[in-house]
């Protein structure tokens, strides 16, 4: 066995090699980019080096760095974790010609895989099954009709040459066949100069299912089981379970051996995942990952078993610590992946700094797989993924249970998440029925990404919060004890109130705080809320630094109010609320809107301008496209003007906020 | 448990007297209450100010009402010590509520000021001559305390009908800005927020002020309004053409600041007095506070239902001072007059309590109590119960109007922040030996059960009715007993009428009528505000010795 790895990745999956590491008495090396410099891996790691400036690809990606730091530091191995190069074939053969141990299958089984076309040719031949379809050159109208009848409708006709759904046609029975083909081809040769296509079954509500393989280099090939990956948001896994649910264990047994097949058929080594779109209890190749996986946790729960040492053991050319009938599964196990994103706005990443970082209790049941502490800023260029959550009990419902019980308990602020998505998700009846498929989200985003009115707790906690924290007070140190400090609104002869505004999206709540006078009223005590021609009584247990509980009439609600300003967020039962105390004082400007900057609301990089200073614009016409995390978003006019002047060039970073340009209206 | 604070404090507990379970308590109390209800009813009503309608149509301008400006502009949820509030109460005849303008401290970005604000929904906000005693009596408490001022300017300047009244004397309207001035060049920071007209006169109120904000759209300043303008001059302009925000901010320099409304406008006046650069000066002697003994109201049950019957005034300061613990000074030694050190919301004060009619003895305790509360600069608390000095061949012989002018002399020239609440009856010379308004404590209060007068009523009656039956009877002629009553009937009723704490403070012989319960909120918002002026050394005039 090696004594030290380089482990050449960052967050949360460097920190959890990081682990094992440890565990095993190997020294960990990490390596970080300039904008990484504090990050949560470089702190955990026995020894770390800068390896470059913060983009992926002088530093991260950047294969000479990455072996140079090996050798300075004497690591033996280097481990490339997930993403970056970790499915690179040069660098597999770099590290092996500097001497280094790749964690990772020999280069040519990643090449083989790395094509996706070419691999599924490959396992055709291996006998693992792929989605029915004709790809062949014969492309005479009543023979691909003949073809979609046998491989069974609905059937999608899709040009070869195609991408971006340009000539694809989904074809529902055969008395629409040729008429869609027409048209599909009609629009392949438009989009493409060719009107090539290819019929594949159609599949309608399929599910994401994947084998864990382990390889030795002795040729044992071994199935760690089932993860059913189907809950995604843009084509992204974001929860994945194993075992997958409603399963037949003959199918299971059929897809790990289908899966060891197609480990064999490229003489796989370490671990590697192999997979399927199922449905109706047929399950079709996809692709092979040459990796360990972001969703490994939930094998590693339901085996107990530990992915990474195995990765090391076969690594150092150990055989497979365990044979396919020693491997036992046990209970259920789930993750959910926490992103800083905001899902409200097409699930865009979401960067700042990590204000507040609140985990749920780890315990058996829960663990938590994360690369960022609290002050720790998220930036824009790396993957928005910050943790993993992982719950695990005897039954899927367990499973369901703590991790519900969990998602409650975490709570971020500083960065937008998908905690909000994720809980509800976890709540949804077809979840827990395990009613799964690849559209779970699209299908249900208008429930699933529907604003929640804030209820009372909420909207009070945060009034209050306000009342303690934010709403100017001032005590004289000459006058400490001043009955002017006292904020019971008094009166001589009368009593009287404090209006709160609380902005919750474009809403806005008023309520009228009635102080009740307990003759010494500072801090703290009670009150009657006014709020939507309703009274409530509500007080204040205990008022920690962010922590409130909170009495509302009678019931006792512990809500975690953190401030900015007038910012205020509130975690109450599992949900975060956004809200805003409206400054009574604020000038009220001119016509909203009509003129001024045009920021960006999201951070990136500016990869195109489509304007300059003093052009005439229309509503709806793009200004500027950002690029973050390779989606891009069109910034438009938000009406009829003029640019005045242009506030950012092609290829600057830009944070959220940022002014783009100023704009004037044009009149009327 | 009562017994442990006061091992800590070092201060003598008095042993109430009082059963908040007998009988004679209860009778009291709800005789009390019912007097306290009826005051907050005539002040609900005296806080609709021109009422609904005139309330709807300032509202519908886009301006807010007087109450929730000061609202806005005081420190969230933070105390108004409003003065005066029955001023103009059945004083013309027409109704002016509140006088028109509501005047009080409060606290502003952490400084207690004087706040001024026009009530434009009474007769226009224009100034009745009781408007023009509220003005100058805030300005005279914001000058002798220090305390900023902020005016909310929204009047049509004088109540031209009353203009013998309001414009030509010392104390009228012109006063106004000469009180301006005279504070500005001491120091005391002028603040005006025009957020309505300020026609002819007014003007002043923004020009003489150190800083001054208008509301677009709504403040409008100049010497003479459209209407004089075209009459004079043929000139036809609008009010926001001839004295508009944008005018002023732009053109004229009159105003400073220029907000785009009323609560903008007040968001700037609170950012003014942040930047004011004054504070406080440290005062000797606080401690923490520590509330008083029982229920916030057992108050009500300690004052007689009859204001004939006799009590002791110490369960009244029990009432009042912290953990109700006072030390009494010569207890045993004029004991009609009560003498104590205590604290007050944690703020040292002497108290001088009337426990009976005045005596010589009780006079010189005073003046001495007053010598040693000036020497060591402890604001003064009296609570004042008084029928007057004693009366007879004994007492005149005995020198009680050398002793009586020893306590006024020390009363009038005591410079310590002085405190008057009339809690019972205030008459005659006993009103100037108690730190009568004429003596100028910073403030007096009155209680709703209290009376003011040169004498009593019956007093006064059988007084003028003695005269009289002296001259008919020295002319022979008889007056019966029948006649006398009907003579005597009318004088009573007049001193009742004129001795009643609403007719009082209609007037502004105080700065407002307090529910007894606030007592002691009220003297700890006025001691805690009149610290803001400086303790100044003590010189006594001559005592007749």
């Amino acid at each position: 066995m090696f004594t030290a790895v380089l482990i050449a990745n960052r967050g949360e999956i460097a920190c959890r090699i990081i682990r094992t590491a440890r565990r095993m008495g190997l020294r960990s090396i990490a390596v970080f980019s300039e904008a990484d410099r504090n990050a949560g891996h470089v702190a955990l790691a026995d020894e770390a080096v800068c390896i470059g400036p913060a983009p992926a690809r002088e530093s991260y990606l950047d294969i000479e760095r990455i072996i140079a730091a090996a050798r300075r530091t004497g690591a033996q191995t280097v481990h490339p974790g997930y993403g970056f190069l970790s499915e690179n074939a040069a660098f597999a053969e770099a590290c092996a010609q500097a001497g280094l141990i790749f964690i990772g299958p020999p280069p040519a089984a990643i090449r083989a895989m790395g094509s996706k076309s070419a691999a599924k040719a490959l396992m055709e031949q291996a006998g693992v099954p792929l989605v029915p379809g004709y790809h062949g050159d014969e492309q005479n109208p009543r023979h691909l009709a003949t073809a979609a009848g046998r491989i069974g409708y609905p059937v999608l006709i899709k040009a070869s040459a195609g991408g971006g759904g340009k000539g694809m046609r989904i074809v529902t029975g055969p008395g629409d066949f040729l008429n869609a083909l027409e048209l599909a081809k009609g629009e392949a040769r438009a989009a493409f100069g060719d009107d090539h296509v290819l019929v594949e079954k159609y599949l309608i509500q399929p599910r994401h299912i994947e084998i864990q393989v382990f390889a030795d280099t002795h040729g044992n090939v071994v199935s760690l089981f089932e993860r059913d990956c189907s809950i995604q948001r843009r084509h992204q896994k974001i929860i994945e379970e194993a075992p997958a649910p409603s399963i037949s264990e003959v199918q299971r047994l059929t897809m790990g051996e289908a899966a060891c097949t197609a480990a064999r058929a490229i003489a796989y080594v370490g671990a590697g995942t192999v997979e399927f779109i199922a449905e109706d209890g047929e399950f079709y190749f996809m692709e092979m990952n040459t990796r360990l996986q972001v969703e490994h946790p939930v094998t590693e729960m339901i085996t107990g078993l530990d992915l990474v040492e195995w990765q090391f053991r076969v690594a150092a050319g150990e055989a497979l610590p365990l044979t396919q009938n020693e491997i036992e599964r046990s209970g259920h196990a789930i993750e959910v992946r926490i992103y800083a994103e905001d899902p409200a706005r097409e699930f865009a990443p979401s960067t700042g700094t990590l204000n507040h970082w609140r985990l749920p209790e780890v315990s058996a049941n829960i663990r938590i797989d994360s690369g960022v502490r609290q002050g720790d800023d998220v930036s824009i260029h790396y993957d928005p993924m910050i943790a993993k959550l992982i719950a695990w009990d005897h039954d899927r419902d367990g499973a369901i249970r703590h991790l519900r019980q969990a998602l409650a308990g975490f709570e971020v602020d500083g960065v937008r998440t998908n905690l909000d998505l994720l809980r509800r998700i976890v709540a949804h009846p077809d979840f827990v029925g395990a009613v799964l498929d690849t559209g779970f989200i699209s299908r249900r985003a208008e429930d699933l990404l529907a604003d929640v009115a804030p209820p009372p707790a909420a909207v009070f906690a945060a009034t209050l919060h306000c009342w303690l924290r934010d709403l100017p007070r001032h005590v004289d140190p000459f006058d400490p004890y001043s009955p002017w400090n006292t904020r019971i609104a008094w009166r001589l002869n009368g009593s009287s109130y404090q209006d709160v505004s609380i902005y919750d999206a474009d809403t806005i709540h008023a309520i009228r705080v009635y102080p009740i006078d307990d003759g010494y009223f500072q801090d703290g005590g009670h009150f009657q809320f006014d709020w939507n021609d309703r009274k409530f009584d509500a007080g204040i247990i205990q008022a920690g630094q962010d922590r409130l509980q909170v009495t509302i009439d009678d019931a006792i609600c512990p809500v975690t109010a953190l401030h900015h300003g007038r910012d205020v967020i509130a975690f109450h039962a599992g949900q975060r609320y956004a809200l805003r105390i409206v400054d009574k004082f604020e000038a009220t400007g001119g016509v909203a809107g009509a003129s001024g900057r045009i920021t960006t609301a999201m951070p990136g990089r500016v990869v195109a301008v489509a304007v300059g200073p003093g052009d005439r614009v229309a509503a709806g016409d793009l200004l500027v496209t950002i690029e973050a995390m390779k989606v891009q978003f069109r910034i438009v006019a938000p009406r009829a003007g003029v640019i005045a002047t242009l506030r950012c060039g092609l290829g600057d970073l830009v944070e959220d906020g940022a002014e783009l340009a100023i704009f004037e209206a044009a009149p009327g | 448990m009562r017994r442990g604070i006061a091992a800590v404090s070092h201060m003598s507990a008095f042993r109430s007297a009082i059963d908040v379970r007998s009988a004679a308590f209860a009778r009291n109390y709800s005789a009390m209450r019912a007097l306290v209800e009826q005051l907050t009813a005539a002040i609900d009503s005296i806080k609709d100010g021109g009422g609904a309608s005139a309330r709807a149509r300032h509202v519908a301008r886009g301006k807010l009402l007087p109450r929730d400006r000061i609202r806005l502009l005081i420190d969230p949820a933070s105390p108004f010590l409003e003065f005066s509030q029955f001023a103009g109460h059945q004083l013309y005849a027409e109704a002016v509520p509140a006088g028109g303008i509501i005047t009080g401290i409060g606290r502003v970005s952490g400084h207690e000021c004087v706040i001024v604000v026009n009530d434009a929904t009474v007769k226009g906000g224009t100034y009745f001559p009781i408007t023009v005693k509220k003005h100058l009596r805030a300005q005279a408490i914001a000058a002798q305390n220090r305390l900023p001022c902020i005016y909310l300017v929204d009047s049509g300047g004088a109540n031209l009908p009353n203009q013998d009244e309001v414009f030509p004397d010392r104390e009228h309207f012109g006063r106004i800005f000469y009180n301006q001035a005279q504070m500005s060049a001491a120091g005391i920071p002028q603040i005006a927020v025009v957020m309505g007209s300020c026609t002819a006169g007014g003007a002043y109120v923004p020009a003489m002020a150190d800083e001054s904000i208008i509301v677009r759209g709504q403040g409008t300043i100049f010497l003479a309004g459209p209407p004089l303008v075209k009459a004079a001059t043929g000139e036809i302009v609008t009010a926001e053409d001839l004295g508009g925000a944008d005018v002023h901010t732009r053109l004229s320099g009159v105003a400073d600041y220029y907000a785009e409304s009323d609560a903008h406008a007040l968001g700037i006046a609170r950012r003014i007095v942040s930047t004011l650069n004054v504070a406080k000066p440290a005062a000797p002697g606080l401690r923490a506070p520590r509330p008083v003994p029982g229920e916030r109201d057992a108050i009500y049950g300690v004052i007689p239902a009859d204001p004939r019957t006799q009590y002791d005034v110490r369960e009244v300061i029990r009432l009042i001072v912290d953990a109700g613990e006072f030390d009494e000074f010569k207890q045993r030694y004029g004991t009609t007059l009560v003498t104590a050190f205590a604290h007050i919301w944690g703020y040292p004060v002497g108290i001088i309590a009337n426990n009976g009619v005045l005596f010589s003895e009780s006079a010189l305790k005073g003046a001495h109590f007053i010598e040693l509360c000036a020497q060591r600069g402890i604001p003064l608390v009296f609570l004042q119960n008084i029928t007057g000095f004693m009366v007879g061949r004994k007492y005149e012989s005995g020198g009680i109007a050398k002793d009586g002018a020893k306590l006024v002399t020390a009363v009038a020239t005591a410079n310590v922040a002085k405190f008057t609440v009339v809690i019972g009856g205030s008459f005659g010379a006993g009103n100037y030996g108690m730190c009568g308004r004429a003596y100028d404590p910073r403030f007096l209060w009155m209680w709703p059960n209290a009376r003011i007068s040169v004498m009593g009523g019956g007093q006064a009656a059988s007084v003028l009715a003695q005269i009289k039956r002296d001259n008919i009877e020295a002319r022979g002629g008889a007056w019966s007993e029948a006649d006398e009553a009907a003579f005597k009937a009318p004088i009573a009723a007049q001193y009742e009428a004129q001795g009643h704490p609403y007719y009082a403070s209609a007037r502004l012989w105080d700065d407002g009528i307090i529910d007894p319960a606030d007592t002691r909120m009220v003297l700890a918002l006025g001691l805690s505000a009149s610290l803001n002026a400086e303790a100044k050394p003590t010189q006594f005039g001559l005592f007749r010795m």
